[in-house]
């Protein structure tokens, strides 16, 4: 292995920064989220490709906040390269998120870096 | 290679079994607690902490918290075991001390848990780290994670949440009969209807409670129990599995890790579903009686939501399931997994009064961690099932 001077995690932030939304792929071609340094399962190594933004809500929730702080969605978001994570759907009230809602992923800044949230696909 | 057959059926038997300060205790640590609990269930075998030689402790804030309860009770175990899969823990502590007593390693286990997050907190105690891909978008943790399990599993099998209600209900009838409940009052559907929604489908109700509370269990090799115990209780199976840690990993939000721990439990036991006469399931949220009702092979996959229906795991109903009051109205102090054991001994030592199952031969008691992430299941028997 090369010497290692960035780890993933730090990588994916700086693409974030920068207006992109990357993910690793393995040799197999399958891909992987969240960061590692090798492909769970097998070990092999990982290359970043662009992701393609979209994906489907698997499963949501509201969290209900005492007013006048809003409640807010949170999902779990399929993305089209099959790799699930955490994330909020936004555009629509956060009842009306439903499962198997396609959606496409934006990037935010939420204070102190950059996240990936999804708002129903156009 | 694991071998099918590795788990030492009946080696080991429990012949102690205390809980102590269930529901609020202030004043007292987390460690009182356990040792409270942990001196009485050892008196019940006739044994004080100088005759443990393996400690199965964790606690929920202190890492070493093996090495500091071994001080507290003035004893040099050979085996301290603090590892921690949440909830469950305490069936894998079960599954290894029957090995290791089997094994000759030790010759008497202790099993204990204690905590104050009630009394010193007013809220689950925790030193878990948040997962960095997840912290962003504020979960609560841990109901969120099961409510996005909740909203998978009524999309999937159109489960209401009356039948959601259902579990509170049951688990509810069951803690009137239990004096050591917290919550003895009944629950009606309109009262379960009415609570606060706090990460949806999941409202108050749908949740467990916080409390104090100690536990404890004792556990020899099977042919000293008679020595220790008129009526001890034996360990024909036990087994875990662990499929993720946070909930955007688990692969399947409808199907546990339960599932190949009950295959395993079962198959070690030479029992099925049908032979289990206590169910005793770790019921952090309502949606888990669900799941693991279906995981473990009470019902099918799918039909948990319309088989509480009716009152059937209720007082009175053919399957008599957390019939402590489970986490949800009994008590759920951080880490509830030793306590559906506990309950488990005890409805088999024929003790427990107005809630007891008329003849019970068998239970299972059930361990969950994390959020739906590590499962454990313990199988128990009297004598007659050797």
């Amino acid at each position: 292995m090369s010497a290692m001077t960035t780890g993933p995690d730090a990588e994916y932030a700086a693409f974030l920064a920068e207006g992109r939304f990357r993910l690793q792929r393995a040799p197999d071609g399958s891909y992987v989220f969240y960061p590692r340094v090798a492909q769970p399962g097998t070990g092999a190594p990982l290359t970043w490709c662009d992701a393609s933004g979209l994906g489907e809500v698997y499963a949501t929730t509201v969290v209900r906040r005492r007013p006048p702080e809003p409640s807010y969605n949170v999902a779990l978001i399929d993305l089209e390269e099959g790799v699930r994570m955490m994330s909020r759907v936004e555009g629509i009230p956060a009842d009306a998120v439903r499962i198997g809602m396609k959606v496409e992923a934006k990037i935010t800044s939420d204070g102190d870096g950059h996240a990936v949230i999804f708002e129903p696909a156009s | 290679m694991s071998r099918p057959d590795a788990f030492p059926r009946g080696a080991a038997a429990i012949v102690g079994a205390a809980t102590s300060g269930l529901g609020s205790s202030p004043g007292f640590e987390a460690s009182d607690l356990a040792a409270r609990a942990s001196v009485d269930a050892l008196r019940q075998a006739g044994l004080t902490p100088a005759d443990v030689d393996g400690l199965f402790f964790c606690h929920s804030t202190d890492t070493f918290g093996g090495l500091s309860f071994a001080q507290y009770l003035g004893i040099h175990p050979r085996i301290v075991e603090n590892s921690r899969s949440g909830g469950s823990a305490f069936q894998g502590y079960v599954e290894l001390a029957a090995q290791l007593l089997h094994a000759g390693v030790i010759g008497t286990a202790l099993i204990a848990y204690g905590s104050n997050q009630a009394s010193a907190a007013g809220r689950l105690q925790t030193t878990v780290q948040p997962m960095r891909y997840e912290a962003p978008y504020r979960p609560i943790q841990p109901i969120s994670p099961y409510a996005l399990a909740a909203s998978r599993y009524m999309h999937l099998y159109g489960a209401t949440r009356e039948q959601l209600g259902e579990v509170a209900i049951a688990a509810r009838s069951w803690a009137c009969l239990n004096p050591e409940a917290t919550r003895r009052e009944p629950l009606t559907m309109d009262q379960y209807l009415a609570a606060r929604l706090v990460s949806d489908p999941l409202g108050l109700l749908d949740c467990c409670l916080v409390s104090d509370g100690g536990a404890a269990i004792v556990m020899t090799r099977a042919d000293r129990a008679p020595d220790f115990a008129d009526r001890p209780v034996f360990v024909l199976g036990a087994a875990s599995e662990t499929s993720h840690r946070d909930i955007a990993w688990m692969p399947d939000l409808t199907r546990t890790a339960a599932i190949e721990a009950g295959r395993r439990a079962y198959g070690s036991a030479g029992l099925g579903p049908s032979d289990i006469d206590v169910v005793e399931l770790y019921d952090a949220f309502t949606i888990n009686t669900i799941l693991f009702l279906e995981d473990l092979g009470f019902c099918p996959k799918g039909e948990g939501a319309r088989f509480v229906e009716d009152g059937r795991i209720a007082v009175g109903g053919s399957l008599p399931v957390n019939t402590n009051g489970g986490g949800l109205s009994c008590a759920h102090p951080g880490m509830y997994g030793l306590y559906t054991i506990i309950e488990g001994v005890r409805q088999l030592r024929g003790e427990v009064g107005a809630r007891q199952v008329a003849g019970a031969q068998t239970a299972l008691a059930h361990g969950n961690g994390g959020v739906l992430s590590s499962q454990g299941v313990v199988i128990l028997g009297v004598e007659e099932t050797l």
